[in-house]
């Protein structure tokens, strides 16, 4: 079934220059896997379109349950060039949680 | 054990929190880190036009205000409040709070050295771009070194109360205490590996107490009296997190691994001046009573190059709002941005970029925000940026007129037309180690 990112991660967000880090974590770890099978860095760079001019790259963090991803060219210049509102990106692990992912009812509960 | 908080994540941030560490609970080591990437371009200009400034301001009153507990109680203080001027900081905490001994860790600033490092070959190439310093040579406005812990560390060593560095790794403000109590040697690289990870940890202030967190973020307690997160670090590496009991907020695996995550790279080559620490070696466990434990962690030896952070006059930018109500909000905002941009094109003006949001639409999400058909208003904001002062100027006149010349319904227009701002852009390079002399000078 359809599922929303937020069901069963969390995350959060930051910057350097022009990159923006999204730290995504498994909620329960035994999640962690449904996190790895469909969170890939191809779906996270589709999720944000036109904002991430960049590639995706993803790392791995199994003993936290964990992905960091780097989202390059993503942040309209980075810091002080930057002429959006999220600037440094804050917003960005909110609006990955909103990414649409297919999870059985097994593997929930 | 020894305890080591932080009281500031950034220069701005709350100004109770290092006094509450102190009132609330014991602690051993107090840091406060003030440095962003951009603030020493500000520091630099200050200390231009008055050559005793230069430095963090906040610092010393809140020195003064806590002096008296900190020798009552034997807390030192570490912080990188000296921004381009640590000798004139230093001298006015001395000032404020004569009783204090006071040592300050210099040879960050290679801005007076920059030609000298050029003519001897060293590039310090932009590490995003490729492109040598050379190209904005004449544009530079601060070049600093990102210092360990281990000069921190000395300085402690002088018996001083209060360590003020310029710029250092906001991990490194953590770490040297523990070099300092521990006798952690250059080459122990698992137990700098891990104060640096704890350094990691409360560098950003409550962020790793539960601010700005979204696990489950409306039960966290009590978030006005937040309380700011302490390190309870052991000499074999193993460390705790936690915060002073009674205080808000909240310490729990979903809090402290969202900020183990906060702004690194690849995690199994977290790169700093004393090490190279591997996050994926991190083993930790919930204690409950707000304190999470880690063991395990794992580093690697040192890069043979430090950071550096160089910041340089880029151009200017301006970003001007306007405001509609619906009906049709988002195609009146939408109207309007077409109206200044073709007035833009007519008057000939060239920018780098001119970017348009529709706030309250898309502006922070783009195309992941959530639907929103029909909002009852949009904030149309509009931001151009070049190298042409004149031009950034010229578009500030052109989006208030559009209240009485565009579509119905145009206000939020009080603050009259935005201001032409300088871009100060940040250039990050490297350089290699002994190439930067470092120094510890204890204030007299």
């Amino acid at each position: 079934m359809k599922i929303p990112l937020s069901r069963v991660a969390h995350a959060r967000s930051g910057d350097k220059g022009d990159l923006s880090n999204i730290g995504v974590i498994a909620h329960e770890e035994r999640w962690y896997p449904i996190l790895v099978r469909e969170v890939t860095a191809e779906r996270v760079k589709a999720h944000f379109g036109e904002l991430v001019r960049g590639r995706v790259e993803r790392f791995l963090l199994p003993n936290l349950g964990a992905l960091n991803f780097l989202l390059y060219e993503a942040l309209d210049g980075g810091g002080t060039l930057s002429l959006r509102v999220d600037a440094q990106g804050k917003t960005f692990g909110a609006a990955l949680l909103r990414l649409e992912i297919d999870a059985e009812d097994t593997e929930l509960s | 054990m020894i305890r080591i908080a932080n009281g500031q994540g950034f220069w701005g941030d709350w100004l109770e929190a290092p006094v509450r560490l102190i009132e609330q609970g014991p602690i051993d080591y107090l840091m406060l880190d003030y440095l962003a990437e951009v603030t020493m371009s500000i520091l630099q200009k200050q200390k231009a036009a008055d050559p005793a400034l230069g430095y963090a301001r906040d610092f010393p009153p809140l020195i003064a205000r806590i002096a008296d507990q900190m020798r009552e109680r034997g807390v030192k203080v570490l912080a990188n409040a000296g921004g381009v001027n640590p000798v004139s900081c230093a001298r006015e905490v001395r000032r404020v709070a004569p009783d204090l001994r006071v040592a300050v860790v210099l040879g960050d600033d290679i801005l007076p050295h920059l030609d000298n490092l050029l003519a001897a070959g060293h590039e310090m190439r932009n590490m995003d771009t490729g492109a040598p310093l050379s190209t904005i040579r004449d544009r530079i406005q601060s070049a600093n070194v990102y210092l360990g812990a281990f000069p921190i560390a000395e300085a402690l060593a002088t018996g001083a109360d209060v360590v003020v560095t310029g710029r250092c790794t906001d991990s490194a403000l953590a770490l040297a205490p523990m070099i300092h109590r521990f006798g952690w040697k250059e080459t122990d690289y698992d137990l700098l590996a891990a104060g640096t990870i704890a350094g990691h940890v409360i560098e950003c202030g409550a962020q790793a107490t539960g601010g700005n967190c979204q696990a489950d973020w409306q039960s966290i307690p009590d978030m006005a009296n937040i309380g700011y997160p302490i390190i309870e670090a052991e000499p074999d590496g193993a460390f705790a997190i936690t915060k002073h009991p009674g205080t808000g907020g909240r310490v729990d695996l979903a809090t402290i691994k969202e900020q183990l995550l906060y702004e690194i790279g690849d995690p199994e080559n977290y790169m700093m001046a004393d090490c190279v620490a591997d996050f994926t070696s991190i083993q930790i466990r919930d204690c409950g009573n707000d304190r999470v434990r880690f063991t395990g962690l794992r580093g690697r030896p040192r890069p043979d190059t430090l950071k550096v952070s160089i910041s340089y006059h880029y151009g200017w930018k301006a970003i001007g709002t306007l405001v509609y109500s619906a009906p049709d909000a988002l195609q009146k905002a939408r109207a309007a941005d077409a109206i200044v941009r073709e007035r833009l094109r007519q008057l000939g003006l060239a920018f780098d970029r001119i970017h348009t949001e529709f706030f309250g639409v898309n502006a922070c999400h783009g195309p992941a925000a959530v639907p929103c058909p029909g909002p009852p208003e949009v904030e149309l904001r509009i931001g151009v940026r070049g190298e042409d002062r004149k031009a950034v100027e010229r578009f500030t006149r052109e989006l208030v007129p559009l209240v009485l010349s565009g579509p119905p319904t145009g206000t939020g227009y009080g603050e009259g037309r935005p201001k032409a701002r300088e871009i100060v852009a940040y250039w990050p390079a490297l350089l290699p180690r002994d190439a930067v002399k470092t120094r510890v000078e204890v204030i007299k």
